[in-house]
């Protein structure tokens, strides 16, 4: 039923495309990353100008990040899954698919250039998109969700849904009203600290309530298909699936524990993020457990070794989060460097090698050609794999150093100069990272340009499917 | 949706649907509107209401810079003190001063005795917080209390350049806070009026309790 070719179902005109502005802003954010990281080393090369001042360059880290490099990502995986899932094209690629796909680069360039020229960043935290252009996004998502759902709501009506629908439809329905919720609430409606309750389901419902069904949606199609078996456990995809729905929107809080937010609500955060791991892990060992037997795949596929070194890495973070969670922990480690270490693990760590895993499934698939070299596919893979691994360790223990020296009331300054040398080894990190996405992004060039292989996919193309 | 065939939540596929909206529902509701719903009753103050409780450092701005404050709030009082407010919380967004800069004292790790009086929250029921402005990081310090700590004088020279005063400090200068002649500008006057404000009602006396252990 799955075959390479196009049969038309797949409009491989915006798959390309998605991929395309995914790795570009990519490449901007991870820049981002390494300048304000050289602030931190006081080595800040820019001058001081207002538009380039380290605060506004961080929104673009950030944001771009989430707004552009993993929605790209998620709508070319989008574009590529559902119809195949399905077996229905999307509801409409000539108008609402290039709708979506302008529209998407438009509002992450507005957001650039409002928040870095015009100094108009929102003050939500993974929410510093212009308030003037919330409105625009959460129709988009609306747009979003008309497009993907109809072809999963008739395969419904064929057969029962596979669970990667399940996680896609929640994924898109969910994302529209957490960030209608995150965005315009605490900005104009709720003040103080139920503001920062408000906020807290946001920043944790950027991740949790779009980036993790969707991510998961994803990997379920994404994995047995890369694999070429079954997913291991229907019954465990469906587990983690209510496990999502009950325990994640009960946990925003515990990004303000010990604030004075409501005991209650806080106690109730930390419980549900430990109890969450649960239904984590019943996903991870679903993904494990379908690699079982087949895990020499990960020699011979660079592109299945992202996905799964990424699915260890998202074992580690949940692990870590159900640990640091506890209030206890959090009087040492919460405002520390520890935090940023997490994040990054499971936002780059997890969901971008989960993305770039299935970009360098897709790329090939997508020009009809083979992959250009794979010496640059495994430089990046290890410079980048080895770079986020000691980024996270690194800041791990530059937070524990920070919040113990907070902690036994060091003069702050001394606790700020006792962590430069692992914001030292964190720039170098960025720098390994950095580097091995240039030679992705290298090798994905070269790929359509040098590499070998008949155009067989091209040629079957129907007219259709390119706008 | 099948109809008596199939596994369970295929049958069930409606009911299932709602559940999953109620779970959205209780947990939206136990996380963001019970916070909501447990404060209600704490009076909000609007910018006008803060504006009457003056704290002394602005009378203070207002002498050190007469030309800059007249030019830019024009007479000093509580319309000038709120229009300084609120241009010093715009600028503390838009440069993403939050980002490094927590704004609430916790009752743990010994943070009362370096930073202050542990916060409450009838202190952020007020157009100040409105977007809530906690935050979740510490690059910097803590500013809950920062009312007082430092001088005016302090302040300006600190935006202007920070390693300067704190010597290795990781914060940028903030160059476009001031004016040609180097005088805090509306952005700068605003910024600081907004640091001395912070905390104020909790801070025991002000002038200047120039810590050794921040």
């Amino acid at each position: 039923m799955m075959t390479n070719e196009n049969t038309g179902l797949v409009n491989y005109t915006l798959v390309k495309f998605h991929i395309i502005f995914a790795m570009t802003y990519l490449v901007i954010v991870m820049l981002m990353g390494l300048i304000y990281s050289l602030q931190l080393l006081q080595w800040n090369p820019l001058p001081e100008l207002s538009w380039l001042s380290p605060g506004r360059l961080r929104i673009i880290h950030t944001n771009g990040a989430v707004y552009g490099f993993i929605t790209n990502g998620f709508l070319a995986g989008l574009y590529w899954a559902v119809p195949r899932l399905c077996g229905y094209k999307v509801l409409n690629e000539k108008f609402i698919g290039w709708f979506l796909a302008i529209a998407l680069q438009v509002a992450v360039l507005g957001t650039v250039v409002m928040v870095m020229f015009l100094g108009m960043a929102q003050g939500i935290e993974w929410g510093e998109t212009p308030a003037l252009l919330d409105p625009i996004i959460t129709a988009w998502l609306v747009v979003l969700a008309i497009q993907f759902i109809p072809p999963i709501f008739k395969a419904g009506r064929d057969r029962p849904l596979y669970a990667a629908n399940w996680y896609l439809i929640i994924g898109l329905v969910w994302v529209i009203m957490v960030y209608f919720m995150g965005n315009f609430i605490p900005e104009y409606f709720i003040p103080g600290v139920a503001g920062a309750a408000v906020t807290g389901t946001w920043i944790h419902d950027a991740v949790g309530l779009y980036v993790t069904p969707i991510g998961w949606g994803l990997m379920y199609y994404f994995v047995p298909i890369m694999l070429r078996k079954p997913i291991w456990s229907h019954a465990l995809s469906l587990l983690g699936f209510w496990g999502l729905a009950f325990f994640y929107p009960l946990q925003g809080v515990h990004h303000y524990l010990w604030s004075p937010i409501p005991m209650y609500a806080q106690y109730a955060a930390v419980i549900c993020t430990v109890v969450l791991e649960l239904a984590v892990i019943t996903v991870i060992v679903n993904f494990l457990m379908t690699l079982r037997g087949d895990a020499d795949q990960m020699k011979t596929s660079v592109a299945i070794r992202w996905v799964f070194v990424g699915t260890i890495n998202y074992a580690i973070t949940c692990l870590q989060c159900a640990f640091h969670v506890l209030l206890t922990t959090q009087k040492v480690i919460h405002f520390t460097d520890w935090v940023p270490g997490h994040a990054h693990l499971i936002m780059y760590g997890t969901f971008g090698f989960w993305l770039m895993g299935f970009f360098s499934y897709l790329w090939p698939k997508v020009f009809g050609k083979e992959s250009y070299s794979r010496k640059l596919d495994e430089y990046a893979f290890w410079s980048v794999a080895i770079g986020m691994a000691v980024m996270w360790g690194d800041l791990l223990a530059a937070g524990l150093i920070e919040g113990f020296n907070w902690w036994g009331m060091v003069h702050f300054m001394d606790s700020l100069r006792n962590v430069v040398p692992f914001w030292f080894i964190r720039t170098l990190t960025g720098v390994a990272i950095f580097s091995g996405i240039l030679c992705f992004v290298a090798n994905m060039v070269l790929t359509i340009t040098k590499g070998k292989g008949p155009a067989t996919t091209q040629k079957l193309q129907p007219a259709g499917g390119v706008a | 949706m099948s109809k008596g065939k199939g596994p369970i939540h295929e049958r069930f596929a409606l009911i299932f649907l709602f559940v999953g909206f109620g779970l959205f529902a209780f947990g939206t509701f136990w996380q963001a509107v019970s916070p909501w719903l447990s404060m209600r009753h704490i009076p909000y103050e609007k910018m006008e209401d803060l504006a009457k409780n003056m704290n002394p450092e602005f009378a203070m701005l207002a002498r050190d810079f007469p030309q800059e404050f007249q030019q830019y709030y024009g007479q000093y009082g509580e319309a000038a003190f709120a229009d300084a407010l609120e241009t010093g919380k715009k600028a503390y967004i838009a440069e993403a001063c939050w980002h490094c800069h927590s704004q609430y004292v916790r009752p743990v790790s010994k943070e009362e005795e370096r930073y202050g009086k542990v916060s409450y929250p009838s202190e952020y029921q007020n157009a100040m917080h409105l977007p809530q402005l906690l935050g979740t990081r510490r690059v910097g310090p803590d500013l809950t209390r920062e009312s007082g700590v430092h001088s005016n004088d302090w302040h300006v020279a600190h935006f202007k350049n920070a390693k300067g005063v704190t010597p290795d400090s990781a914060m940028p200068n903030y160059l476009w806070f001031f004016d040609d002649q180097g005088k805090p500008n509306k952005k700068g006057l605003g910024v600081i009026t907004y640091m001395q404000w912070l905390g104020h009602w909790a801070n025991p006396d002000s002038y200047y309790r120039l810590s050794a252990n921040k």
